[in-house]
C-alpha cells in the first residue's frame, strides 16, 4: 500500500469541497446527478473483478457488478444531460 | 505503472474536476456533464489490471463475453430509465442509479475479499470492509428511498425499540469489522456483515419522511463515492480514486448546504426526531381546525392576479404530483403581456430535491432569470400584490418563523404572509411532508383555491386572457 494513493484521496478531498462551495440551488438536482454518474467509475472495479473470475459464482455476481455500474454510469449521464438540456434562457 | 496510462488517468481526473465545476454555473453545466462522461469514457478505455496490463489487451475469454453483455444490458437499461422517465419522477431515477452504484461497489468489494492480497495487507481488507459495508447501506437505503419518492412507503415507519435495534445493529457491524480485520480469510462474517449493512440501510431510511429524502438520496450518493474510493483502493485503481473521492466529499458539503436550507442538523434529519416532534407540534395547532378559511372561485383569481402589477409564483411538490409546470408557464407568460411582472420564488428544498421546482419550470421553458431563490424574493414581499402558491404547504408556513414549538420552528420560508393578497391552491386541507397545519390559510389575506392545479390553472389562464 503505497502513500501516493492516500496523498491523492486527502488532496482530493479538498478539492471537492471547493468545487462545491457557490453553487445556485437551481443547479443542485443536475449536480446530484451528475456526480451520482460519475461514481459509476465503479464499472471499473466490476470490469476488473469480472476479469479475474474463476468459478461461476463470482461470475454471476461480477456479471451483476457490470450491468450495475453501467447502468449507473449511461444512466446517469443520460438523465443529467436530459435535464440540463432545458435550461434555455428565454428565447429572443 | 508505467507514464502513459497514468498521465492518462490524469487527464481522467482533470475532466472530472472540470465536470463538477462546469455542472455548478447554468452557463456551462451542460458542457460539464458532457465533460465528465468524455472522462469516464477515457478511464473504462485506459482501463489497466493492477498486475500493468491494459484489460482490453488480454485474448477473448468467457468473461471478456460477460463483460460485453453486462455494459451492453446496462447501457440499455439505463438509457431506457433517463428517457422514458418523467420529469417529475427523476429524484426517484438519481435514488436508483445510486442504489446500483453502491450495490456495484458493494460486490465488487465481495469479490476482491475472496482474493488472498487482502490477507497481509490490513489497510486493503479495511477498504474492502467499508466498501461492502457502505455499499450495501447506500443501496438498500436508495431503495427505500425510491419506494418512498414513488409514494409506495410514504409515511415514516417506527415502532418501539427502534432505535434500541438499530443502535445493536450498528454495534454488531462495528464488532464484526473488528473480528474481520483479525480474521480477514472469514467469508461467513463477511456475509452477515454485508446482509447487516443492507439491514441497517433499511432501517436507517425506513423512520425519514418523504420530505427529507432530498437529504437521505444527496447522503447516500456521497457514501456511494465513498465506498468507489475504498474499491479503488483495494484494486488500486487511480481513476476510481478519485472520482470517488470527489463525489465523496462534495456530496457531503452539498448535503450539509441542503440541510442548512432547512436549518435542521444532519443527525436530526437521520435519527427520525422530526417524526416525534411533528406529532406534537400538530397537537399544539389543533385549535386552527375550527378556524375558517375564505375559499375563492378561479374567475376571481384570475380577475386579483390580472389586475396586480406584481406577481410572485411560489411553486411546490403539489405541481410536481399534477404536472402542472406548462399551465404555469401559460398563466405567467398570460400575465406578462398584460405587463404584470412576474417572477418565480424558488425554495431550496421544495418538492423532493433540491432544485427540483427549476427542473420542471425549466422543463416548461421558464426562463431561468424568471427563477429567484428564496433570499432574493423575501425583501420584495411586501410589495408583491398577489402571492400565488402552487401546491407548496410547509416551505410558505409561517409557523417557522414564529411559533418556536412547531417541529419546523427556525426553518427559513418564503414570506408569503406579508404580500397583499395570498392565493394558495390546493387539492384539499391536507397537510404538507411535515404533517403540520398551516396557519398561513387561515389568515386574512389568504384565499383558497381549491382544486386539481392543472385544470384550475388553465381556467386562470382562460380567464386572464379574456379579461
Amino acid at each position: 500500500m503505497d502513500t501516493d494513493l492516500l496523498f491523492i484521496f486527502t488532496l482530493t478531498v479538498f478539492i471537492g469541497f471547493e468545487l462545491i462551495s457557490k453553487v445556485p440551488s437551481m443547479l443542485h438536482t443536475p449536480l446530484m446527478s451528475g456526480t451520482n454518474a460519475i461514481h459509476g467509475i465503479i464499472l471499473l472495479g466490476g470490469v476488473l473483478v469480472l476479469t479475474d473470475a474463476g468459478t461461476p459464482l463470482e461470475q454471476g455476481l461480477g456479471f451483476t457488478a457490470v450491468v450495475f455500474g453501467s447502468a449507473n454510469v449511461f444512466g446517469g449521464f443520460m438523465v443529467t444531460d436530459r435535464m440540463l438540456q432545458m435550461f434555455r434562457k428565454r428565447k429572443p | 505503472m508505467n507514464s502513459a496510462p497514468a498521465l492518462l488517468i490524469l487527464g481522467v481526473s482533470v475532466l472530472f474536476i472540470l465536470g463538477i465545476k462546469l455542472l455548478a454555473s447554468p452557463r456551462t453545466a451542460r458542457a460539464g456533464n458532457l465533460a465528465a462522461a468524455a472522462g469516464m469514457l477515457i478511464a473504462l478505455l485506459a482501463l489497466h489490471h493492477p498486475g500493468g496490463d491494459s484489460v482490453w489487451s488480454l485474448g477473448w475469454t468467457f468473461n471478456r463475453t460477460l463483460i460485453a453483455l453486462g455494459l451492453g444490458l446496462g447501457l440499455g437499461l439505463g438509457a431506457v430509465g433517463a428517457y422514458s422517465v418523467k420529469m417529475t419522477a427523476m429524484p426517484q431515477m438519481v435514488a436508483l442509479f445510486n442504489g446500483l452504484g453502491g450495490g456495484a461497489a458493494a460486490l465488487v468489494a465481495g469479490l476482491e475479499f475472496r482474493q488472498p492480497v487482502h490477507e497481509s495487507e490490513p489497510i486493503i481488507g479495511g477498504s474492502l470492509l467499508f466498501a461492502v459495508l457502505i455499499g450495501s447501506l447506500s443501496f438498500a437505503g436508495s431503495g427505500i428511498a425510491y419506494m418512498k419518492l414513488e409514494g409506495k412507503l410514504e409515511k415514516p415507519l417506527t415502532f418501539p425499540g427502534q432505535k434500541i435495534l438499530n443502535g445493536l445493529s450498528l454495534l454488531a457491524i462495528l464488532g464484526l469489522c473488528g473480528y474481520l480485520l483479525s480474521h480477514p480469510s472469514s467469508s461467513p462474517a463477511f456475509l452477515i456483515l454485508g446482509g447487516l449493512a443492507l439491514f441497517f440501510g433499511v432501517a436507517m431510511v425506513l423512520p425519514i419522511g418523504g420530505a427529507d429524502m432530498p437529504v437521505v438520496i444527496s447522503l447516500l450518493n456521497s457514501f456511494t463515492g465513498l465506498a468507489v474510493a475504498a474499491d479503488g483502493f483495494a484494486l488500486h485503481n487511480l481513476a476510481m480514486i478519485v472520482a470517488g473521492t470527489l463525489v465523496g466529499s462534495s456530496g457531503t458539503l452539498l448535503t450539509l448546504h441542503m440541510c442548512r436550507a432547512m436549518n435542521r442538523p444532519v443527525k436530526n434529519v437521520l435519527f427520525g426526531a422530526f417524526g416525534a416532534g411533528a406529532g406534537a407540534g400538530a397537537a399544539g395547532n389543533s385549535d386552527l381546525a375550527g378556524r375558517a378559511v375564505k375559499p375563492i372561485q378561479s374567475d376571481e383569481a384570475a380577475l386579483l392576479l390580472a389586475n396586480a402589477q406584481q406577481v410572485v409564483i411560489i411553486p411546490g411538490y403539489g405541481m410536481a404530483v399534477a404536472q402542472a409546470q406548462h399551465q404555469v408557464r401559460d398563466l405567467s407568460e398570460a400575465l406578462g403581456q398584460r405587463g404584470v411582472e412576474v417572477r418565480f420564488a424558488i425554495h431550496p428544498v421544495a418538492g423532493r430535491m433540491p432544485g427540483h421546482m427549476n427542473v420542471l419550470l425549466a422543463e416548461a421553458d421558464v426562463p431561468y432569470d424568471q427563477l429567484c431563490e428564496m433570499e432574493v424574493v423575501n425583501p420584495l414581499m411586501a410589495r408583491v400584490d398577489v402571492c400565488l402558491v402552487i401546491g407548496a404547504n410547509d416551505v410558505v408556513n409561517p409557523a417557522a418563523r414564529e411559533n418556536p414549538e412547531s417541529p419546523i420552528y427556525g426553518m427559513p420560508i418564503i414570506d408569503a404572509a406579508r404580500a397583499r393578497t395570498v392565493i394558495v391552491l390546493k387539492r384539499s386541507m391536507a397537510t404538507g411532508f411535515a404533517g403540520i397545519e398551516n396557519e398561513l390559510f387561515h389568515r386574512d389575506n389568504a384565499r383558497m383555491l381549491f382544486g386539481d392545479a392543472k385544470a384550475t390553472l388553465q381556467s386562470l389562464v382562460t380567464a386572464v386572457l379574456a379579461s
